[in-house]
């Protein structure tokens, strides 16, 4: 029997079928899984096609990360496809250019405040929007970037990454007594779409492929797409704001 | 069987032309998606995925970017499919 046998699990942040997305979702599917996807606008077409790539085609229904009635209308959308979840994805960032690429003390506020909206507040937004789907409890799974150094680069997309941690663990507070979980997986870098519009991802690459005690292999989105499996899974029935880190070990060694 | 020279630009041109709206007898040879034909990046995005769907092939993000014109596009099916 697959890990989440059973289970409806929302994806959100399918782009291309190199999004640690998509890998969660085929995944997901392979454990017995039934699976909606999210997109928006333009990307939906993307989504539609890429959808067709995983062992089965899933509905995608519409989410804008920046729209609050998409939100509001998200369970209603969901419901049309599965009738609740257990489980979401949250697979979601922005950042505006001038808020990343070594630009750090010129980015005016309102691109801080896109990349914090669309990367940090968007949790609480999609936990709240699901709500209503996960009456029997569930799991809200979100990605991370480890936001507790300063990175090359990153800049307010780290700070972005920073609150998102910190929504995880009010949620966490606030949606337990639900039974709702809500955990992160602090992923190591990526070679995806999203992290190749990433100014300076290649510096990444060499702290990675020097400190990772265990490897790291850039192409690889199965590591922390397993993870955020096992986590939507019932394999970790007590743990809640939590931080996994899938990189390789790189944040526990100091050099 | 691969596709002919002709056939992928009639089938590349029915995509950018369903993304896009560019008149499909538009897309020739010899013009670049972003200078001539004014695509984005989304667009273009778009138009790969769609393109690998119909041709059963694989475009590498890395190797888009050295796709300026249609004929590059062509070119790259081509020897990708054959």
């Amino acid at each position: 029997m697959g890990l989440l046998e059973g289970k409806r699990i929302l994806v959100t942040g399918v782009l291309t079928d190199s999004s640690i997305a998509f890998h969660v979702a085929r995944v997901a599917q392979q454990e017995g899984a039934e699976v909606v996807l999210t997109s928006f606008g333009r990307t939906m077409r993307i989504t539609q096609t890429i959808a067709k790539r995983l062992p089965t085609t899933p509905p995608v229904v519409e989410l804008d990360a920046g729209n609050a009635e998409d939100f509001d209308a998200l369970a209603e959308r969901v419901r049309a496809h599965v009738d609740g979840l257990d489980g979401v994805l949250h697979s979601i960032g922005f950042a505006p250019e001038a808020a990343l690429g070594g630009n750090f003390l010129n980015t005016a506020w309102e691109d801080v405040a896109t990349a914090v909206q669309i990367s940090a507040y968007s949790l609480k937004a999609l936990a709240v929007g699901c709500r209503p789907l996960m009456t029997a409890g569930g799991s809200v799974v979100g990605l991370t970037f480890d936001a507790t150094v300063a990175w090359p680069k990153y800049d307010w997309m780290g700070v972005a990454k920073a609150a998102f941690e910190s929504t995880a663990r009010y949620l966490a507070r606030d949606l337990g007594p639900a039974g709702i979980r809500v955990n992160l997986v602090a992923a190591g870098p990526v070679k995806t779409t999203a992290a190749k519009s990433i100014p300076g991802f290649d510096e990444f690459e060499a702290v990675w492929s020097t400190r990772a005690p265990i490897g790291w292999d850039l192409s690889d989105a199965e590591p922390p797409a397993r993870a955020c499996v096992a986590l939507l899974s019932d394999w970790f029935p007590r743990t809640t704001g939590e931080i996994v880190h899938v990189d390789g070990g790189v944040h526990a060694m100091g050099a | 069987m691969a596709a002919s020279e002709q056939e992928i630009l009639a089938g590349l041109a029915e995509i950018v032309n369903e993304e896009t709206g560019i008149p499909t007898g538009d897309v020739q040879q010899d013009k670049s998606f972003t200078d001539d034909l004014d695509i984005d990046s989304l667009s273009m995005m778009t138009i790969v995925v769609n393109a690998e769907e119909k041709f059963g092939v694989r475009i590498p993000d890395d190797d888009v970017k050295g796709l300026s014109t249609v004929g590059d596009a062509v070119t790259y099916i081509q020897k990708a499919s054959a």
